[in-house]
């Protein structure tokens, strides 16, 4: 637990200290929402029509493009050897390298993400909903993105072939997050699909640290 | 007493045999100097000894250490671990404090000046010459405390005097019962040290598959 959060601590200061990472993602996230009423043309009934869309797959597209180098630079440094010569299993590094991920993309995606949502005309019953469908659901891109960043160690174009393994497995989550989203802004109960996304994260965050780790030690051995 | 043993150890990378057969027995206070021609295998070996490499055949063996606060294994490779944005005295407190939160910045301080680097403590990583860096890495020895030292060409980069303060600690590591185990291709001055050449391991032939 200790060199959990010692982990934690030190990604968060990487991240602070060189900044590019996260702030991409997010700059991308705002920029590419943006883009959309230029694209779509800006009668509110079509905007907030696709809106919860819009917003789900530019996160997931801003969290995709921020995972590629999740463990990049500590395989190449050899700070994952001393890390686990030190005792530290892979499972609890993949553990804080995905929970400072999010911390530095997942987290800022909710706080921008309602004034994203006025600026493509969400319905307005639906703001509640959508924070809690990015509440829930980012976590589940992070986790299942560190799967896809474990894989890809070592790999040439790394980049590619992450969207291809990591973007299949996105599409459930997204399903029920618009669905929760699309629901709220109908007045019906989003529920079902809120309790669906839970359910998702329930599962991914004791399985996805267990696969990326599997993955680490595959890359190392 | 004997602290580290392998047997008949093999090991394979990407599909070709690099060395076979190859045993060796570390006792407290001991040490080892690999030697071996470019592709021989010393790094392999080093991995191997530490666990991040499974042998093909063969195994490796180690004792317990009694304090329980040492680690088993302290590993020098050709990778420094050094972060370009951390400074080089918060490189070596996290190393310090992932062992042992007490006193972490103190001891850290003291792993820069053994290394004789304490002036650059407040320097990022980024800017550190490849010797500096070596010495940094070198630190992590000392800040987190292991019963055997791996250390994979722990020269490189080094002048004469940073050899030399190596050698010293090198020493000292000895003296307090410690082993290790260097894969190098210069002369170090280690007391007691036995060689083993990877080129007596060489294997004759591919193997099936390779």
């Amino acid at each position: 637990m200790r060199a959990l959060w010692h982990l934690i601590r030190r990604d968060l200061t990487l991240v602070l200290r060189s900044g590019t990472d996260a702030g991409a993602a997010l700059a991308f996230f705002v920029v590419t929402v943006t883009l959309f009423p230029f694209g779509i043309g800006p009668e509110p009934e079509i905007l907030g029509r696709v809106a919860a869309g819009l917003i789900w797959v530019s996160a997931l597209l801003a969290t995709l493009l921020s995972m590629e180098r999740l463990f990049q630079a500590d395989y190449e440094d050899g700070t994952l050897d001393q890390l686990l010569l030190a005792g530290v299993s892979a499972e609890a590094i993949a553990v804080a390298k995905i929970a400072a991920h999010w911390l530095v993309t997942g987290l800022p995606l909710l706080i921008v993400a309602p004034v994203m949502g006025a600026l493509i005309q969400l319905p307005t019953g639906a703001y509640g909903v959508m924070i809690a469908s990015l509440a829930m659901g980012t976590p589940v891109l992070s986790l299942i993105g560190g799967i896809g960043a474990a894989l890809i160690l070592g790999a040439r174009r790394g980049g590619a072939l992450l969207a291809l393994l990591v973007l299949p497995l996105f599409v459930p989550p997204l399903i029920f997050a618009v669905g929760a989203i699309d629901a709220a802004a109908l007045g019906l109960s989003p529920r079902p699909n809120l309790l669906f996304l839970a359910g998702l994260l329930a599962a991914a965050l004791p399985l996805a640290p267990v696969a990326a780790a599997a993955a680490i030690r595959q890359v190392l051995d | 007493m004997t602290i580290l043993t392998a047997e008949n150890v093999a090991c394979q990378r990407a599909g070709r045999l690099v060395f076979r057969e190859v045993s060796l027995r570390l006792d407290a206070g001991g040490a080892i100097v690999v030697v071996g021609r470019n592709g021989a295998g010393k790094s392999s070996l080093l991995r191997l000894l530490a666990g991040l490499l499974k042998p093909l055949m063969g195994s490796v063996r180690t004792e317990p250490s009694p304090d329980d606060r040492q680690r088993l294994f302290g590993y020098v490779g050709h990778n420094d671990a050094v972060k370009p944005t951390l400074t080089a005295l918060e490189n070596l407190v996290f190393w310090a404090r992932l062992s042992d939160r007490r006193e972490a910045r103190a001891r850290a301080e003291l792993a820069l000046e053994a290394f004789d680097i304490e002036a650059l403590a407040d320097l990022p990583g980024r800017i550190l010459s490849a010797g500096q860096k070596r010495r940094l890495s070198l630190g992590r020895l000392l800040v987190a405390p292991a019963r055997i030292w791996l250390l994979d060409e722990p020269s490189v980069a080094l002048d004469r005097e940073g050899v030399r303060r190596l050698e010293g600690e090198i020493g000292r590591h000895q003296a307090s019962g410690g082993g290790v185990v260097v894969a190098t291709h210069q002369d170090l001055t280690i007391a007691g040290a036995e060689t083993l050449d990877l080129e007596d391991h060489r294997p004759g032939q591919r193997t099936a598959g390779g």
